[in-house]
């Protein structure tokens, strides 16, 4: 739908010459939007589809895990807010397959590549929810995280992106209050609800600080990214800001973070983390998360029995506009 | 006293209030289960969006129950979370429509049709109830099932006139559904005594027009209005199906495994 107008424009890549690619610059360093029509290279849309995608597969796989948890919501508030929660999350999907839209990449195809398991989602989403205390440990290490990444994004240069994450921000940060307070009145219940909100820490902690991404050293996209805009701070600068979120906020619920070589720095006043298992985050990127299988399975499985129904609504479409012409 | 189960003393006011709000728990409940599941994104919110409307109705009456509820043995008194999560089967008071199990995206649509065109004109009748809180409920309920309405009508001509599997598929959902619709418009002795004050409107009223409606969105699908004329019942007075019992342990397992804890 959004792509429609771009449908019949040329390949970008003809087109590219000198000449475009330092106007184009010129306008990013500028603080210059992109918007759909305008020309970019060939490279910065590929770059965007892959990220924005990554993000909307991220969103849509991500209803799972917190999903299992609405049933067995403890009280009518938390299952109200949590429903309402997870279909913010499918509405951020919805919005960000829409920006991937504009970049000429269809949500069907979009979908297709998740569903082949082709393209990537964020890695915390293989991780099992097993109880009630991971539902408040996601939404405040999980949507913390995420919205260190996502808040530079709203000054992304590619327009759409940009848009999409003010609104997608203003959700999460609802979300990450919502997780912290269920944090909050579980650390402050009974001796097996504390120790439940500690056990959701202390899986939580290491996959969140993951999240950011490998470390600066090892980080194939950034140098482009960075000069293009898309991207505002490295991996670890901003693995290094959540944390220094996050240590006083878990000494505020008096729950303990799970690293025994965490300590301040006298100089900086950062948070000094221990070393974290990128072996493990290879392998759940690579597909050996403890719940890779199941994510990919039950949205095949969504995708496959409602496959009736998609087709059921084109056809009656296609006839409701073959009679509206006869 | 911690406890992990509840009495309710059901005057006709209470069990008024906790069947319309049973209704919709229940209701809400098998639609958030759809959640991350649906067939397209866009229905995916839809349906947590009627889930969320119908939850938030159950918490506006279970409310009203709590309020209109003669207090228990030392001034106890049960909220919206007693009623949810420490009532047993047999103390719930849901239509059996609403508990049956979600099946395939067309009962999801089927079951949601056939409730939202009673339930919208009877929270529309509902706003001139002589008690203001059930009015205002009402007209809050009212504004929100016109919506479910609408959506439902349109998926059910969409998909009973789309392809032929699709069309098959509805027919079996409505001949599945049929019999437990009858529920919907009856009425027993307490509910006479509320009707008697005008407090609350006789839901048989309401048949003619829901037949009426019904009948116009199945032409439209090209859907047959099954013949059969025995209705189940049983709900209403905790004859439940086989059904409920799995949906209540799992949304009661939490609080009831640490009793008296906030969550």
């Amino acid at each position: 739908m959004y792509t429609q107008a771009l449908n019949d424009l040329p390949t970008p890549h003809n087109l590219e010459d000198a000449e475009k690619m330092a106007n184009f610059q010129t306008r990013i360093d500028s603080e210059d939007r992109i918007e759909a029509n305008d020309w970019m290279p060939e490279a910065y849309r590929r770059t965007l589809v892959r990220q924005i995608s990554q993000h909307a597969h991220s969103e849509i796989i991500g209803q799972l895990p917190e999903g299992a948890w609405i049933t067995r919501a403890p009280s009518l508030r938390r299952k109200a807010a949590l429903l309402a929660k997870v279909q913010d999350e499918c509405g951020h999907g919805l919005y960000l397959y829409a920006a991937a839209e504009t970049l000429n990449a269809s949500r069907e195809a979009l979908m297709d590549q998740l569903m082949e398991g082709k393209a990537k989602y964020s890695s915390i989403f293989n991780y099992p929810t097993m109880t009630w205390a991971d539902i408040g440990a996601i939404g405040w290490l999980v949507d913390g995280a995420a919205i260190m990444n996502q808040i530079p994004l709203c000054r992304c240069s590619y327009g759409p992106y940009a848009r999409a994450m003010i609104r997608v921000c203003k959700e999460e940060s609802f979300h990450q209050r919502q997780g912290f307070e269920i944090m909050m009145t579980l650390a402050k219940g009974s001796a097996r609800q504390k120790a439940m909100a500690q056990d959701a820490l202390n899986r939580w902690w290491w996959p969140s600080l993951m999240m950011f991404g490998p470390p600066d050293t090892d980080s194939q996209h950034s140098d482009q990214s960075t000069r293009w805009k898309i991207k505002r701070f490295s991996n670890d600068e901003l693995r290094q800001k959540f944390v220094d979120a996050t240590v006083p906020q878990a000494q505020f619920l008096g729950l303990t973070l799970p690293d025994p070589d965490l300590r301040q720095d006298e100089v900086t006043g950062n948070w000094m983390y221990g070393e974290i298992d990128w072996e493990e985050f290879k392998q759940v990127i690579a597909g050996n998360g403890p719940c890779n299988q199941d994510r990919l399975a039950s949205r095949r499985k969504a995708h496959e029995e409602g496959a009736w129904v998609r087709e059921a609504a084109a056809a009656y479409a296609a006839r409701q506009v073959s009679r509206h012409a006869a | 006293m911690v406890t992990n189960t509840i009495s309710v003393s059901e005057t006709p006011q209470v069990l008024y209030a906790l069947r319309r709000a049973d209704d919709a728990l229940i209701l809400g409940h098998r639609l958030s289960e759809c959640c991350g599941h649906a067939p397209t994104l866009e229905e995916d919110m839809a349906l947590a969006n009627i889930g969320l409307d119908l939850i938030g109705q159950a918490r506006a009456l279970y409310a009203l129950a709590a309020l209109r509820e003669p207090s228990l043995e030392g001034g106890r008194a049960n909220t919206e979370d007693t009623y949810a999560y420490l009532r047993d089967v047999g103390q719930y008071r849901n239509l059996l429509l609403c508990e049956l199990p979600n099946g395939d995206f067309g009962r999801i649509i089927m079951r949601q049709f056939l409730y939202s065109a009673f339930i919208d004109p009877y929270w529309r009748a509902m706003m001139k109830s002589s008690d203001a809180q059930l009015a205002a409920i009402a007209e809050k309920a009212e504004k929100e099932t016109a919506y479910h309405l609408r959506y439902t009508s349109e998926w059910v001509i969409r998909l009973g006139d789309g392809t032929p599997k699709s069309h098959d598929r509805m027919q079996a959902a409505l001949e599945f559904l049929w019999s437990y619709t009858g529920e919907m418009f009856d009425t027993d002795e307490a509910e006479a005594m509320l009707q008697a004050e005008g407090m609350i409107i006789d839901a048989s009223v309401i048949h003619d027009g829901w037949r009426t409606t019904v009948q116009t969105i199945l032409d439209r699908a090209t859907l047959t209005l099954p013949q059969s004329a025995w209705m189940q019942k049983g709900g209403r007075s905790g004859r439940h199906s086989e059904h409920l019992g799995f949906l209540l342990a799992e949304m009661q397992q939490l609080p009831r495994s640490e009793p008296g804890a906030v969550w």
